[in-house]
């Protein structure tokens, strides 16, 4: 069994829990034990502390890397923004000795030291890259004939320099993942544009922020899919918050189901609907609950 | 007309200050190609949003219209424009190094400042509620997280951190820093 610590990060513990359960069980079932980060903060949020001060930016987030390294155990993260800042840091800490000087010198006075020894993954890539599709492929017990809406988010592939998961703009690797589960991917307008929400725009601009991510939610909806698979709990917050805001400020209805990887997972692994939490979303479509329950049968209860 | 930018505006020391930040003096190989701009999302919606003017800004060291400009903020950090850049100019890098300057000169969103007190305070910049331990108990998860929402001693860690960097003055209450 492989074994990782898992790095909650701030939105999936606290607004999108089912993230979190749905993450935990899935890869139980694919032989991958996460084990808690205990005492673990937030990551933190690169657009507001990268901007603002990058030596606060780059402890806190050596700090929580450092707790994984006690553990003598690579870091899993399921939200593009935690893995941006995490990896970014770690990089940047093994590479430039002025800075990890600079950096340690701050951690041991709360009893930590970054040595350089573990990795950070995300569980998109690293299930592409260490689990394979036909591992997942053979997990699926009830594929989800679903037509899907795929947001790779920027975090995940960008900067491509720290990523290493090839193309940025034309990417596929996780297409695959989600065709492993019995959906079908369904190429929409602008696929791997941004959600609007990073770099602290959703919170310094709302109203363009939510602009941008309305130039998506129209393209998906031009495709007719039946919801969006997300990796990253911050996007999955701006497509299911950003949808309850834009009815409100330009009285525009989507009403797109928005799903995270992990859930979409649990579906087709048979996993009881109400651990996956999907109904926990401000938006939930009915149409898109009878046809979960036609798929999966029995298996919702 | 545009407006005419004057020689005696230009802050070289603000320059060599951005420049601080590696790669960042990259800006200087910039031919114009506007490959940044015409691909950036956010150019598209808001056209006031311009990273490639505002890094030629930075390089001719037009420091407080540059530190000014409402729409230093309006960067989502999607690095299309890095990736495009046929001269590898480090855009969002270089965009996030005239950010720390603008807030080292007190230019802050008062949202961002409180973000930013939040995770002073608990730790999280979206920290746990009544409503989400909730939600968490029904998926079947133990109602608090094992972050640092549940060790006492880690959250501790943390504000000592945030002390020794300097970081609870710098987002400080504008009040109770006058």
């Amino acid at each position: 069994m492989s074994k990782l610590s898992f790095f909650l990060g701030c939105i999936a513990p606290n607004r999108y829990p089912g993230i979190e359960a749905a993450t935990i069980k899935t890869l139980e079932k694919l032989g991958i034990e996460l084990v808690d980060l205990k005492g673990a903060s937030c990551c933190p949020a690169p657009g507001v502390f990268r901007s603002f001060d990058k030596i606060t930016w780059l402890s806190l987030a050596s700090r929580n890397v450092t707790l994984s390294e006690e553990m003598g155990l690579d870091i899993l993260t399921v939200c593009n923004g935690c893995f941006g800042s995490l990896v970014d840091a770690n990089n940047i800490m093994k590479e430039d000795p002025k800075l990890k000087e600079e950096v340690n010198k701050i951690l041991k006075e709360i009893g930590h030291e970054f040595k350089g020894t573990i990795e950070v993954r995300h569980i998109i890539e690293y299930l592409s890259q260490e689990v394979g599709v036909e591992k997942i492929k053979a997990a699926v017990t009830i594929p989800m004939d679903l037509n899907i809406a795929l947001h790779y988010g920027c975090h995940l592939v960008k900067p491509s320099k720290e990523r290493h998961l090839g193309s940025t703009e034309n990417p596929r690797f996780f297409d695959e993942l989600v065709e492993a589960t019995g959906a079908t991917s369904v190429d929409y307008e602008d696929k791997m544009a941004c959600c609007g929400a990073g770099g602290g725009a959703r919170t310094a601009v709302l109203d363009t922020s939510l602009q941008m991510v309305m130039n998506k939610l129209e393209h998906m909806k031009a495709a007719g899919v039946d919801c969006i698979i997300d990796a990253c709990p911050f996007c999955h917050l701006q497509f299911d918050v950003g949808q309850t805001e834009i009815k409100k400020k330009f009285n525009k209805v989507y009403d797109i189901p928005v799903v995270h990887y992990s859930q979409l997972l649990g579906l087709a692994m048979g996993l009881p609907l109400s651990e996956l939490g999907i109904n926990q979303n401000l938006i939930v479509n009915e149409e898109f609950n009878k046809k979960i329950e036609r798929i999966r049968g029995g298996a919702n209860e | 007309m545009s407006d005419i930018i004057k020689t005696s505006d230009f802050d070289m020391e603000f320059r060599d200050e951005v420049f601080k930040e590696p790669d960042a003096d990259k800006i200087t190989l910039c031919f114009n190609c506007t490959g940044c701009t015409s691909g950036c999302p956010m150019a598209e919606l808001e056209p006031e949003y311009n990273i490639r003017k505002f890094l030629r800004m930075a390089n001719l060291g037009m420091k407080d219209a540059l530190l000014n400009s409402p729409y230093l903020w309006y960067c989502t950090t999607c690095y299309k424009c890095q990736e495009r850049c046929p001269q590898g100019v480090k855009n969002v890098d270089t965009l996030l190094k005239i950010r720390t300057i603008a807030i080292q000169n007190g230019i802050m969103h008062d949202n961002h400042r409180k973000v930013s007190q939040l995770v002073i305070k608990l730790g999280h910049a979206v920290p746990i509620n009544d409503e989400a331990k909730e939600k968490r108990k029904d998926v079947g998860l133990d109602d608090t997280p094992p972050t640092v929402h549940k060790f006492e001693d880690a959250l501790g860690e943390v504000q000592k951190l945030l002390k020794i960097t300097g970081f609870d003055k710098l987002v400080v209450d504008k009040e109770e820093t006058s």
